[in-house]
């Protein structure tokens, strides 16, 4: 049958700027700023009930390094779980490396700058065992991370079997230094490093494995290679936070990382990151962990029964995420 | 028909070629040759190999055995960078993009503008909007997600992508699957450039049209076989090869005319993109839908079946009025609706799930005592609606994945069929679908009709509308436009009332 043919130009659309289309789909990221947001108005809220001032210079300098760890943790997270991993060995090579730290940080300048070198190195190589099991053996990231995880914590006593060892004032000074924020110098860099990350072709490897791993073997990107770098790289950062722990505890523990494997996944979902891969934003993530430690804040200065925190924070998470993603579904049917 | 040999120099060359997948052996010692400067369509039924073949010579597959020379040098190709460093690219069927990225990320991966190894987004938008410009294309914003674009806005994004590495030979997998008429002149248009330079085009489709338009050459697989390359080839011819048998008839007479009560009755239905729409559809009785892609009739289907919200009017089924709220309600035992929809893999299958599960996911209730499953019951009613649909899968148990389009389409039929449905709203369901599965699908509707269940059936191929049903009305701009009677529906008045406006104008 001949089909009369119709109109030949296709229709011509107009285009939105930039910016709009930034805004409409970075929803996730968007929605964790506003709750940053809020957390650090309730908090001043509260303060400023219980104190009768506003939080000052010594507030934020000690939010910020108190939160830098977690920081770091959620970053590591989220480059895993970009790739649909998960990283549940977070917390073991937060261990590790913090109880090298402690013991090998000695007090000279020159042993301070090379144990913080072999520490993230130690940092990247458990994550790059990972990355092979992940990548290579093509074994489950839960499972690998989870074995990975106790083997890491074993490694941890055995180099430190009690809390303990040396951090030196000047390396403390350094990296987290309770009377200025420098911290916040390193979370503008660590976003900064983020945001230029992103617009690499590795950053973008990463991305596309985790949209859709076929289309990225159907576009000849190697889902070995972007595996493995987004493990390693969580490994450094893990490794870097292990290295802040121990500078800001002034001294190491071999289980200090314990809680992180958990915490660092709410950051990354409450960073609006997906746990099925491809998108979100590490600063997101970043956001989310100072959600976390805001809520545990304002808790303490609500004078809430410390047995009772853990209640609150799962409570305050469950209303948060829900609460995203009623706003996040409004948004979408806007559109 | 004449068989023929290639005239020019060989620039793709899969000689004896095998690959099996798990036991089933999808290639079998075939062979496919393309000259350059030709258009060549690879035809034959879903699962005669043609797909395999695509994959093998674009180095997404390896083969089990055989040869493949590419520009006149034996090759392996060992992933698809092989292949795109020798100017080999393909644009796949299950379209290779990623949701979550731009159109220009998309567009411009592995090749994007960068200063000292970082990405310039601001260059990149702009190079993108290039690459579509150059192409005709303006519709597609560079900077939406692929996500948020429509699936033809996706298919002609996967297409520009290949062709903006100006291939020297490429390859279409179903390329205008989700195109309407006038994207596929675009591509055409563009394929014929491509021709000019000297490329080796070789596509799939199962439009017949479109193939005899537009290609020189034509191969034809069957069962995992070559059958042979034509120059010169009928529909007929066409279809008796690809199926090794001779088809009677393209379709099956018309069953007798409805005399029964009206099943479904629509009254100045209004909703998205249709306005006060009025049709009845009688007992035994096929109603066609007739017109041009995006004139409402989804957005008519979608409400017909509680799956969007009407704004006025009434529907009224065997007499009384009744409200459908949602698919629930129209599959419910009041309503006795069931969809079939175009798009298998988006709608209703579970591909990871069996045949089995798939058939009888909406009859739980019938199949279960006190909520549990009765295999006594589910096996022989599932083994029936195999049978009967001829679908062919090894055993129930295999999931819908591992299946041929064709076969897919049949499953989500099967599943309709189990419910045991009065009115049948069909969309499209013949589209992306071989010939051989097609006969069996108007059969089945024609059956269906002759059982006195009500048809409502919407397909983008006119001749389809006009040789199966009873009466067709055509929808142009959301309303209906006209109404023909058979006998005396033909496909080139439904088309000439679907585009009159445009003629007029």
């Amino acid at each position: 049958m001949p089909t009369p043919s119709m109109s030949e130009s296709l229709p011509k659309v107009a285009r939105q700027p930039r910016w709009v289309h930034l805004a409409a789909q970075n929803i996730g990221l968007e929605l964790a700023v506003f709750l940053a947001i809020a957390c650090v108005l309730g908090y001043s809220a509260v303060y400023y009930v219980q104190q009768q001032r506003l939080p000052g210079g010594f507030e934020v300098t000690s939010t910020v390094n108190n939160t830098m760890p977690l920081v770091l943790a959620g970053m590591a997270q989220t480059l895993v779980v970009l790739t649909r991993g998960i990283d549940l060995s977070v917390g073991g090579i937060i261990d590790l490396t913090n109880a090298v730290a402690a013991i090998a940080l000695g007090s000279t300048p020159v042993t301070m700058v090379l144990t913080s070198v072999l520490v993230l190195l130690i940092g990247a190589a458990c994550g790059l065992v990972n990355g092979l099991l992940v990548g290579v053996g093509r074994l489950q990231p839960i499972l690998v991370t989870l074995a990975t995880l106790s083997i890491f914590q074993g490694l941890a006593i055995r180099v430190l079997p009690q809390p303990g060892g040396q951090v030196p004032d000047a390396f403390t000074a350094v990296l987290a230094n309770p009377s200025a924020p420098w911290s916040i110098l390193y979370i503008i860099a660590l976003g900064a490093g983020w945001f230029l990350f992103r617009r690499t072709r590795a950053g973008v490897a990463i991305f596309a494995i985790g949209n859709d791993p076929q289309a990225a073997q159907a576009n000849g990107i190697s889902a070995r290679r972007s595996i493995i770098l987004a493990y390693v790289l969580a490994g450094l950062l893990s490794g870097a936070a292990g290295l802040f722990l121990a500078a800001y505890a002034t001294s190491g523990d071999a289980t200090t990382g314990n809680g992180f494997t958990l915490t660092s996944i709410v950051a990354v979902v409450l960073g609006g990151i997906s746990l099925f891969g491809g998108r979100g934003s590490a600063i997101g993530a970043i956001m989310g962990a100072f959600v976390i430690n805001l809520i545990v804040n304002i808790l303490f200065f609500a004078h809430i029964n410390p047995l009772y925190q853990a209640f609150y924070e799962g409570l305050f998470l469950v209303i948060a995420v829900l609460a995203a993603n009623a706003i996040g579904l409004l948004v979408r049917s806007r559109r | 028909m004449s068989e023929c040999s290639p005239g020019g120099a060989l620039r793709v060359e899969g000689t004896a070629l095998s690959k099996s997948f798990g036991g089933v052996r999808a290639l079998n010692q075939a062979s496919f040759a393309a000259i350059a400067g030709e258009i060549h369509a690879l035809v034959g039924e879903n699962g005669a190999g043609k797909s395999t073949m695509i994959k093998l010579l674009g180095g997404r597959l390896q083969p089990d055995a055989g040869s493949i020379r590419l520009k006149g040098r034996e090759v392996h190709l060992s992933g698809p960078n092989d292949a795109h460093a020798l100017g080999v690219w393909t644009v796949f069927q299950e379209l290779m993009l990623f949701p979550g990225l731009t159109v220009a990320e998309n567009l411009l991966l592995g090749r994007e503008p960068r200063r000292f190894g970082i990405i310039s987004h601001r260059r990149m938008g702009q190079q993108a909007e290039a690459v579509l410009a150059g192409m005709g294309i303006t519709h597609i914003d560079p900077l939406a997600l692929i996500e948020d674009i429509s699936l033809a806005q996706r298919q002609i994004v996967e297409i520009v992508r290949a062709l903006s590495h100006d291939p020297d030979i490429l390859f279409l997998d179903e390329p205008t699957s989700s195109l309407v008429d006038r994207e596929v002149n675009w591509l055409f248009k563009r394929l014929r450039i491509l021709r000019e330079r000297g490329t080796s085009v070789v596509f799939t489709s199962h439009r017949w049209n479109e193939v005899r338009s537009i290609a020189e050459r034509i191969t034809i697989f069957r069962n995992g076989h070559t059958v042979g390359t034509f120059n010169e080839l009928d529909e007929r011819e066409a279809v008796t090869l690809m199926t090794g048998q001779r088809l009677e008839t393209r379709f099956p007479p018309r069953p007798p005319a409805p005399s029964g009560r009206t099943l479904l009755e629509v009254r100045e239905l209004t909703g998205p993109r249709f306005d006060r729409v009025s049709l009845a559809v009688r007992s035994g009785e096929i109603l066609g839908l007739g017109g041009l892609a995006g004139q409402g009739h989804r957005e008519l289907f979608l409400t017909l079946f509680g799956a969007a919200k009407a704004i006025s009017g009434d529907i009224v089924l065997d007499g009384r009025p009744m409200r459908i709220q949602s698919p629930r309600a129209a599959k419910s035992r009041a309503a006795r609706m069931a969809f079939v929809p175009e798009d298998r893999k988006t709608e209703g299958l579970l591909l990871g799930m069996s045949v089995r599960d798939n058939l009888t996911l909406s009859i739980f209730d019938r199949i279960s005592r006190l909520g549990v499953l009765r295999p006594g019951i589910e096996r022989p009613l599932t083994e029936q609606m195999v049978r009967q649909l001829a679908i062919r899968a090894a055993s129930i148990n295999v999931p819908v994945g591992a299946l041929s389009g064709g076969n897919q389409q049949k499953v989500l039929l099967g599943r309709c069929l189990l419910a045991d449905p009065r009115i049948l709203l069909f969309y499209d369901v013949t589209r992306g679908v071989d010939v051989a599965t097609k006969h069996e699908i108007y059969q089945l509707m024609t059956r269906l009709a002759a059982e006195g269940r009500g048809i409502l059936f919407y397909s983008s191929d006119a001749e389809e509308l006009a040789e199966l049903s009873h009466r067709v009305l055509v929808m142009r701009d959301g309303r209906i436009a006209a109404e023909l009677t058979a006998p005396g529906i033909t496909a080139e008045q439904i088309v000439a009332d679907a585009i009159h406006e445009r003629i007029a104008a």
